[in-house]
């Protein structure tokens, strides 16, 4: 009854559980936090938009973007993914979101940012559809976790437009 | 103050089982007397024999439950996720420092359309290891809502379109296996080592079904 596989084994089942209720704690925990993030993003310049050979458009911008990510952290958080996407809708398709830049947030202190960049990928339509459009550019955040339930939340921001003129 | 009736009442106790156990002893034996030696013979191994087949079968039977409740928490999973596998283990360090080497991933198949900034699973036809990257670019089309998904990883320089088949510029829906939903940090260290070193899974499993079979009860 008491040898010393049979303790052997009950103290692992113990640890075992103790560890994965503190796990389901630490996840659960993240509940309490109500997040108030913030961002701005000006297009500061069009550094050139025209159309590639294959008859596709192709958009290259200075942004300027800045954000409050601080209340996004908790004592569970690993780090946040932040990616800024632009969105809009075509004749073709129904929705386009394209990924402009992205950036890792290791910890709260780096979490309030702003930052001056051109685009990190390439801003491309799926035919030739740019020209005055309106489109919408939308932060992303991904919260990773140390342990537990990833969540994601995004700010639309809408009302931005491409010029008329290829440059 | 509170223990002291209880160890009295214990010092009693043994006094008068004795007693009892020396009068039971003396009367026992006759009516075994009376019968053949070869007889009892039989009768102690058959006991014997018929105890250690029950223990056999008990043993046999903890063991099947073991497995068949397993296997009936993975196929429950299966079914609550959607996907047909719903944990991963990471095992390339392609999205450092948000997942790494060892790290287990919840899947979750959703009806929700795919969007950038998720993370999918997904296999290329004709290959069998799924990869875990992130979402980056998403065109759905106008009337079939068809989508065309382009993935990264975090930590890799470039998009995706290298580790496509040829010629192949977007996963479609039908290349996803499920969204990461949850994560557990280095539990997948476990099936790493395992499945580096095959011989440690067959000894483990060996252990733990020897382990079971002698339990005593």
């Amino acid at each position: 009854m008491h040898s010393f596989g049979y303790r052997a084994n009950a103290l692992l089942t113990f640890s075992i559980t103790i560890l994965a209720l503190m796990c389901a704690m630490a996840s659960l925990s993240d509940n309490f936090n109500s997040p108030t993030p913030s961002a701005q993003v000006q297009v500061l310049n069009i550094n050139w938009f025209q159309k590639q050979p294959n008859g596709n458009d192709e958009v290259s911008m200075t942004l300027n973007i800045s954000a409050d990510l601080q209340s996004l952290f908790t004592w569970n958080t690993k780090q946040v993914f932040v990616f800024l996407a632009a969105e809009y809708e075509t004749p073709k398709n129904s929705l386009n979101q394209i990924s402009l830049w992205d950036g890792i947030i290791p910890s709260k202190e780096h979490a309030k940012f702003w930052i001056h960049t051109s685009n990190k990928y390439r801003f491309i339509d799926q035919g030739s559809n740019l020209r005055g459009k309106e489109y919408n550019l939308t932060m992303h955040w991904h919260v990773m976790p140390k342990t537990g339930k990833m969540s994601a939340d995004k700010i639309v921001m809408p009302g931005y437009r491409l010029p008329v003129e290829y440059r | 103050m509170v223990t002291q009736p209880y160890l009295s009442f214990e010092l009693q106790e043994p006094n008068t089982f004795s007693v009892s156990k020396k009068k039971e002893s003396r009367t026992i034996p006759n009516p075994t007397n009376a019968h053949t030696t070869m007889g009892w013979v039989a009768d102690t191994l058959h006991s014997v024999n018929s105890i250690q087949l029950r223990e056999l079968f008990n043993h046999f039977i903890t063991l099947g439950l073991i497995v068949t409740s397993a296997l009936v928490i993975w196929k429950a999973l299966i079914c609550v996720s959607g996907c047909q596998s719903p944990v991963v283990v990471v095992i390339s360090p392609s999205m450092e420092p948000g997942f790494g080497r060892g790290d287990i991933l919840f899947l979750h198949m959703s009806k929700d359309p795919i969007r950038a900034g998720d993370i999918v699973v997904y296999n290329i036809d004709g290959k069998d290891i799924p990869i875990v990257h992130r979402v980056i670019e998403v065109r759905e089309r106008q009337n079939t809502e068809e989508a065309y998904i382009l993935t990264k990883g975090d930590n890799n320089p470039s998009d995706d379109r290298v580790m496509y088949n040829p010629g192949q510029k977007w996963l479609q829906e039908h290349h996803i296996m499920g969204r990461a939903v949850g994560f557990l940090p280095y539990v997948g260290w476990v099936t790493i080592i395992m499945t580096d070193i095959p011989v440690l899974k067959y000894i483990l499993i060996g252990a733990l079904g020897l382990l079971v079979l002698t339990m005593k009860e």
